[in-house]
């Protein structure tokens, strides 16, 4: 007897830690090889809601692929939407009026805002804190509301389009985001007073999970996973686009690297947002909410890569033309595989009960995986 | 000794980190919430209004004399990125004995539209729009399947061309 306990301490086995766990937020499958409670070696298997995306594309107008871009990250759908709308408005030379930009802005901000919100709800429901979830997406919903009163969607948009955008703003938008900016700054200090601080919370992520800069580097995580290692790579500030040169605003950085580090970054990037709406918000210029271009938009040959700084990292698209209306081929680079591929370095040696705080401060979203 | 020291002043601070959580907690126990977020939707039916820019399904507005302005171009059926609109026209002759293409019928269906706005932004002469309409549940796909202009029908007659 004694001799099949020591054979089951010492020897490895495989679990199934998904595709169906609530942990994973979405169809991940992590196949761990266990020793006891100990993490030897993760496996995500990716490809559950696996759509082709990036096929799709080959046989859609450059209008038409926004729609798409919108179901990867859908938690980032206008900043998805912004990557492209870049592409195609750079590829041509388009000049964008200021409104244009100064909406996108504060659009893709809101975004964020919304997404991070998210992700503090789920953080707190992975490590048991049920209240966590329902204070914010409490406080997600303004955000949704301005959404869905200006672009006509909640969480997904397709509201960007090549040459500006689809619908001019309501005449209620600026109000509405001050007085939800107004509201946040306040619940903000009550995420912390309610998660961060609390003494479960920080047991179970200070010093667990630790991804060195070197790591995040070479795996090339990005965004706030990879700023908590202290890997500089915030887009918006080093590559700025739309009108990140104008605003001002701090590249939040974190060296512990570990999971505690990435949910501070997170949390303070909402406030850096709303520094950057507030900036924004009371200049938005009169014009047009878009330029006029063609029916058929035709990129001349060549390729071309743009890339921008969504909730969870970096996201880049990469069209090669071949001078059709259709792209030849369409890559896109999606934050959250790269972020994913670091998984197994961060949580082997770990306990499986941390791995889901890992998971949860990594922040996945399994259509942005898959694609 | 400091191992002593430092169990029991970690057990304090713990227990401060809970109480601070639980005076957020306890404040919204007490107090009345100020904006209600949740709904009470299957009840607020009736007053429901959802946005006017809201997405729900794609309609064609029809005026008073069920007169409508789409004029069976096809723009919107070629931007359709999914193929859900199919437009079927028919070829009348008018009273000049010239043929004329006019909208019979416009097949919209529901089940594959992802509601990207492509055929709303696109139609030149303003024929389409969204309706706030969101109850979509069917019990056969079939129904998904629409036909967005009134039985009857007509195209609206421009005035003052003459």
């Amino acid at each position: 007897m004694a001799e099949i306990i020591q054979d089951i301490q010492e020897q490895e086995y495989l679990i199934n830690m998904g595709p169906q766990h609530p942990s994973t937020h979405g169809v991940l499958r992590l196949v761990l090889s266990l020793r006891g409670e100990t993490v030897l070696s993760v496996q995500p298997h990716c490809g559950y809601i696996h759509r082709g995306i990036e096929k799709m594309c080959e046989r859609l107008t450059y209008q038409q692929i926004i729609h798409l871009t919108d179901r990867l990250d859908y938690l980032s759908a206008h900043i998805n939407n912004h990557a492209v709308c870049m592409l195609v408005e750079n590829a041509l030379g388009v000049e964008l009026p200021e409104r244009v930009k100064y909406i996108r802005t504060i659009m893709d901000e809101l975004a964020r805002i919304a997404s991070h919100q998210l992700w503090w709800c789920s953080f707190g429901m992975d490590l048991g804190a049920l209240t966590a979830f329902f204070y914010g997406l409490r406080d997600r919903e303004p955000i949704l509301d301005i959404f869905e009163e200006s672009t006509g969607g909640r969480l997904i948009q397709s509201y960007y389009t090549p040459g500006g955008l689809m619908k001019d703003i309501h005449p209620g938008f600026q109000k509405r985001v001050k007085d939800f900016i107004k509201m946040f700054r306040k619940k903000i200090n009550e995420y912390d007073q309610l998660l961060s601080g609390n003494v479960i919370m920080t047991q179970r992520t200070q010093g667990i999970g630790i991804l060195t800069e070197e790591e995040a580097i070479s795996f090339g995580v990005t965004g706030p996973s990879g700023r908590g290692s202290g890997f500089e790579c915030d887009i918006r500030k080093h590559h700025p686009y739309s009108l990140y040169n104008k605003v001002e605003f701090k590249e939040i950085l974190r060296t512990e690297g570990d999971s505690f580090a990435r949910y501070s970054v997170r949390m303070d990037e909402m406030r850096e947002s709303l520094n950057i709406i507030e900036q924004l918000i009371d200049n938005i210029p009169a014009g047009d909410f878009s330029v006029k271009m063609k029916p058929v938009i035709k990129l001349p040959e060549g390729e071309y890569y743009q890339r921008v700084e969504a909730a969870r990292g970096e996201f880049g698209v990469f069209i090669s033309s071949k001078g059709e209306k259709y792209p030849y081929r369409v890559k896109l680079r999606s934050p959250n595989f790269s972020n994913l591929s670091a998984l197994h370095s961060i949580a082997h040696g770990q306990k499986i009960a941390d791995l889901v705080a890992i998971g949860a401060s990594l922040d996945y979203v399994i259509p942005d995986i898959d694609r | 000794m400091r191992g002593l020291i430092n169990y029991f002043s970690g057990m304090f601070n713990g227990i401060i980190s809970l109480v601070k959580g639980m005076g957020v907690t306890g404040k919204y126990f007490f107090t009345s919430p100020v904006t209600i977020v949740t709904q009470q939707y299957p009840e607020n039916r009736k007053t429901l209004e959802m946005f006017d820019a809201f997405k729900g399904e794609v309609t064609m507005p029809h005026n008073e004399n069920n007169e409508h302005k789409c004029t069976a171009c096809n723009i919107c059926q070629i931007n359709c990125p999914n193929g859900s609109i199919e437009v079927v026209s028919k070829d009348v002759v008018n009273e000049e004995g010239k043929k004329k293409k006019e909208l019979d019928k416009h097949h919209y269906n529901i089940g594959m539209c992802s509601f990207c706005g492509l055929c709303i932004k696109t139609c030149p002469s303003n024929a389409l729009a969204w309706g706030q309409e969101f109850e979509h549940a069917m019990f056969t796909r079939n129904k998904f399947v629409k036909t967005l202009n009134n039985e009857g029908s007509k195209l609206i007659q421009k005035k003052g061309v003459e």
